[in-house]
């Protein structure tokens, strides 16, 4: 069911090029010309919920230190390695996100509190789905929210990279219609062997497959290896001194630094990272939450710098399924919540802000008594930035049936 | 250990020497025929086999008309087939009961009967199995305990403390012995592969043994269906390796807990992994505690040893023994009140997920009041110590002794029948009935099963008391499952795709670490799927870009002999007179991978580039050309008609 329509467009749009027996050459010309859209976007899931509470502290709620005694990140003291840094006065980041705060202060990072979806599931699967399909409540939805936006500004001539995803699998986020492409490994991305023969045939093979599904799977990828051939991915060098983390995560931003340099066409990017379901030893300034922070501040700052003045014209997002109880667990962890935080950044982004409508902790300010309460749709930060941003003129097909009024936004991005 | 395994693989390549040859001659014979056959009822066969490969996908089935075919009644008993021909039906069968056929494996089922096959994989225990358990001997960690595997292959920290030295200074130590011993193996001359494995540090070698034997019994059972039931039962009651002490559970778990239930009763099964110490530790249900309970028990501790303190007092001997460092813990804790530990409480993770994931489904009508009534039944359920004395144990001192009530029905029977019962309910429900029939008909069937077909399974999963093998029965016996829309309806996983190609070529695994590497590369790492949920079963998941291109890879990877511990003898399987004619490769190739059933265009496109130099090659010492049969086997095991089941 969800590839249908996907299988439809794209094998009437493939049919059309394949029929006429147009040389490969030709096709991969066409195919190689970069998008007119100088504007890319990056967007980051993080699975398994991150405790934003943890992360974007309010360390001048009262009721947050009540409400978590042993994993609550201590009050700012000048400067301390072990408390929260402050950014406003009310929030602070968590103390592992130190590479952060200089990018916060230069108004290249702003920063989303207590933002979710309104659906009250607590299942990470549908949680996931219903953030990736931009359609809370509504497990039908077949493809994403980035590719309906892709879908509304079609771009005729684009490139295989138009939207890739770092990992192993196509996320819901980017399936549908539009073309998109995953690649596990920038490095592997090759067919081995002799290419003129394997490469040749399976392309040909699958070129010409009556299997529609593969036979536009096979399409992307061999449109892909072909862009890619131009490039020597094994020998990137990030540029300022930028030090990617080693993780997969770390690995995946420097390949979107490296292909978004490459101007081979990619507009939007997405990647996603693993282990934020702390059920157990969360912990606080030190534990598993702040491994993993380290990692994302780590890797973001890493990028920025890597970007160099190219950051201008590209925006970072992260979103999580939902947030985490407002009060720890028996095991020194938190359960499944509700409200969360959000990252976004760039040259575009007026940053140095944490754009919040604060809900408040105490008991009868929590979502059913137990958690932070969404006070700003996720679907209003994602819509601001498609509009601005990527230029999505009509939001109403990539969110149906939310309230798409531009003059809801919360103008994270500058007009 | 080594000679055994060089003794064993040489009669291994002995018997499927004998085993090819026969196949050779028997091939020959039927070549004749078969030639003049096939360009006879080539265009009418393609009329109806093509339009029905693309069936599956999204063209319409009608291109066929409603072709009705009439099986013989030796041959498909009363198994309901009216819309596949016989070749049809038995790859059908092959690639859903079992992983892809191997050489001989469609003659055999025509020979016995499809009927009997099924009723043999549905009885297995029937079946001989006696190669593969030789083959698996080696993997000694599949039969020891948690514990004796913690004993062996102790975590770092541990083997540490017992030699005295810092885990630094281990991991260094391990390092120097393992690169001694990989220059001497390789002096030897023993082959990488081996020698990665045998040069593996300790715990790794756990995992490593428990993902070869994975792979081989899916490649060599006898006992297809048994191996099939086992992986799906894995997915759906899903622990990652990679998490802390299930490094050390996973096997038992597997070993212990999934495949002796494999295809037995639900409730057994899910029983079995609530108690399993793999489970407990993966979802967290080890740490639960009710919050009361737990407090009251500390005060009883402390009031013990308050007691037992006076007692010394009392009779005015010394005071208690004194810990080295009078009045601290080696560790530098204090020993003034217990090291500042937070109060143990309700840990929801694994009372949420046994009834989302494991039971009634997200749908089936609970709510956030009973996930955590259903964590409060199942409080108490722990492991003694996950790293020493890894067993399940109920401590009741820890349980919520309240009333609870999930979905309505209340238990209150105290101890761990509140568990027991609770899981009863969930397992005996209507919603579990229909999630796992769901679940099961989704692997079998479709992406999309039709809802007749799941409503007719989960009849039987309430008649049967959830039998497995009962429901799979009804499934089988079901007309949904051999229509022309379920055929090649399925797209493989990384896993299947693995396995299957092994099993076409007629791959000899030895000790192959890289193919369990390439199966991850492909997007499925055995065993270490993060999330709870398993991994996915359909084809929106697996079909994009960038794993395509990986399973191109690896079919040439494998084809071509370049598989390090996977030894492939293609001009035994494809017969010797096929060296000089790439033609007959070619027809071989599809014949045994895919029963001669591909596209016009697969077929056409395949035969076009027999012509090209790369195919056939003269070697430097050998004027005579030969085929390169392992590009062809390659381009065949990367065609699109193998990515489906």
């Amino acid at each position: 069911m969800r590839m249908s329509r996907r299988i439809f467009l794209k094998g009437g749009g493939v049919a059309m090029i394949g029929m006429t027996a147009m040389p490969s050459f030709l096709q991969r010309a066409i195919a190689d010309t970069p998008a007119p859209n100088k504007k890319k976007l990056v967007v980051l899931f993080q699975r398994g919920a991150m405790d934003g509470l943890n992360v974007v502290v309010p360390f001048a709620e009262p009721n947050y230190y009540r409400l978590r005694p042993t994993i609550a990140i201590p009050q700012p003291k000048n400067g301390g390695a072990d408390a929260a840094i402050d950014l406003d006065g009310f929030f602070g980041l968590h103390p592992s996100l130190q590479p952060l705060e200089p990018l916060f202060h230069s108004g290249q990072l702003a920063i989303v509190q207590a933002v979710g979806s309104p659906d009250p599931s607590r299942s990470h699967f549908d949680a996931q789905d219903f953030m990736e399909s931009g359609t809370p409540g509504k497990s039908s939805t077949n493809d994403g929210w980035l590719n309906r936006s892709l879908q509304e500004t079609p771009s005729p001539k684009s490139s295989a990279f138009r939207a890739v995803a770092f990992g192993p699998y196509l996320p819901l986020t980017l399936r549908g219609s539009a073309s998109a492409i995953a690649i596990p490994d920038l490095k592997q991305f090759r067919i081995f062997g002799n290419p003129q023969v394997t490469e040749g045939d399976f392309e040909s093979m699958y070129a010409s497959s009556v299997d529609q599904a593969l036979h536009g799977v096979g399409q992307e990828t061999f449109e892909a290896i072909d862009s890619l051939k131009k490039l020597d991915p094994g020998n990137y060098q990030p540029a300022n001194g930028a030090q990617y983390p080693k993780s997969r995560y770390g690995k995946s931003l420097q390949e979107i630094a490296e292909l978004i340099k490459a101007d081979i066409g990619m507009e939007v990017a997405f990647l996603d990272s693993g282990g934020w379901d702390n059920h157990v030893n969360e912990g606080g300034v030190e534990g598993q939450l702040s491994n993993l922070l380290r990692d994302l501040g780590q890797g973001l700052a890493a990028f920025h710098q890597d970007m160099g003045d190219q950051m201008d014209d590209v925006v970072f997002v992260s979103m999580s399924e939902f947030g985490r109880t407002a009060h720890e667990n028996g095991n020194r962890g938190t359960d499944h919540g509700h409200a969360n935080s959000m990252f976004v950044m760039g040259g575009q982004v007026k940053g140095g802000h944490v754009y919040t409508k604060w809900p408040g902790m105490s008991d009868e300010q929590l979502y059913q008594n137990r958690d932070l309460a969404v006070t700003t749709d996720f679907r209003s930060v994602l819509g601001e930035i498609i509009s601005k941003h990527l230029g999505t003129g009509d939001l109403s097909p990539v969110f149906p049936g939310f309230d798409n009024d531009p003059r809801k936004f919360l103008n994270i991005l500058k007009s | 250990m080594r000679i055994a395994q060089i003794l064993h693989s040489s009669r291994q390549r002995t018997l499927a020497h004998h085993r090819r040859r026969a196949n050779i001659i028997l091939r020959n014979r039927l070549e004749a025929f078969g030639i003049a056959l096939l360009s006879a009822t080539l265009a009418l066969s393609l009329a109806v086999i093509v339009p029905g490969v693309q069936a599956g996908k999204s063209e319409s089935p009608s291109a066929t008309g409603n072709s009705e075919y009439n099986l013989s009644k030796s041959f498909k008993g009363k198994l309901p087939i009216t819309q596949l021909t016989e070749d049809e039906a038995i790859m059908h069968a092959l690639d859903r009961l079992a992983y892809g056929p191997r050489p001989g494996d469609v003659d055999r089922i025509r020979r016995i009967g499809l009927e009997k096959w099924i009723d043999q994989q549905l009885n297995y225990n029937s079946i001989d199995d006696s190669a593969l358990d030789d083959k698996l001997a080696e993997f000694k960690t599949l039969k020891m305990s948690s514990e004796q595997l913690l004993d062996k292959y102790p975590p770092p920290n541990q083997t540490a403390k017992r030699q005295g030295l810092t885990p630094e200074e281990v991991r260094q130590q391990n390092q120097q012995d393992m690169q001694a011993k990989r220059q001497e193996m390789r002096q030897q001359g023993i082959d990488p592969s081996m020698i990665q494995f045998e040069t593996m540090p300790g715990p790794q070698r756990i995992q490593a043994e428990l993902d070869l034997a994975t792979i081989d019994r899916a490649i060599y059972s006898n006992r297809q269906l048994y191996e099939v039931m086992s992986n799906f039962w894995f997915n759906h009651f899903n622990v990652n390796v990679t998490k802390g002490a299930d490094r050390w559970l996973l096997t038992d778990y597997v070993e212990r807990t999934i495949r002796p239930n494999a295809m037995g009763k639900f409730e057994n099964l899910l029983d079995a992994t609530a108690k399993s110490p793999a489970m407990l530790f993966y979802l967290d249900n080890w740490l639960s505690a009710d919050p009361i309970a737990f407090q009251h028990m500390q005060q009883e501790l402390a009031l013990r040893r308050q007691r037992f303190q006076g007692l010394f007092m009392g009779m005015e001997t010394p005071a208690p023994r004194q810990f080295p460092q009078a009045g601290r813990f080696p560790n530098g804790q204090s020993l003034q009140g217990p090291p500042k530990k937070q109060d143990r409480g309700l840990n929801e993770n694994y009372g949420r997920e046994v009834m989302e994931l494991h039971t009634v489904g997200v749908n089936g009508g609970y709510t956030q009041a009973d996930v955590i009534q259903m964590a409060d039944c199942l409080t108490g359920w722990t492991i003694r110590a996950p790293r020493k004395d890894p067993q399940f144990f109920f401590d009741d001192r820890i349980h919520d002794r309240s009333p609870k009530v999930v979905m309505g029905k209340t238990f209150n029977y105290g101890g761990m029948k509140d568990g027991l019962e609770a899981l009863h309910m969930l397992a005996t429900s209507d919603a579990t009935a229909h999630h796992i029939s769901s679940q099961l008909a989704q692997h079998f069937v479709s992406d999309n099963p039709p809802q007749s077909l799941v409503n007719r399974m989960a009849q039987t999963f309430l008649s049967s008391d959830g039998d497995t093998r009962a429901v799979l029965k009804t499934m089988i016996y079901s007309p949904e499952f051999w229509s022309r829309d379920a055929y090649r309806a399925k797209v493989k996983t990384p896993f299947e795709v693995a396995v299957s190609a092994a099993r076409a070529l007629d791959a000899q695994t030895t000790i192959s670490p890289q193919l369990v590497q390439w199966v991850g590369r492909m997007g499925e790492p055995l065993y270490q799927c993060e999330p709870p949920t398993g991994y996915a079963d359909t084809a929106d998941v697996w079909v994009n870009a960038g794993a395509l291109l990986n399973r191109l890879n690896f079919a040439l990877t494998l084809a071509t002999n370049h598989m390090p511990g996977v030894n492939t003898d293609l001009s035994g399987l494809f017969g010797q007179d096929a060296d000089s004619d790439p033609s007959l490769v070619l027809s071989r190739a599809l014949g045994d991978f895919l029963g001669g059933q591909v596209s016009v265009q697969t077929r056409e496109t395949l035969e076009k580039h027999l012509s090209d130099p790369q195919i056939l090659q003269a070697r430097l010492d050998d004027p005579v050309k030969h085929v390169n049969e392992g590009l062809i086997a390659g381009l065949v095991l990367g065609a699109p008609e193998f990515q489906r089941r």
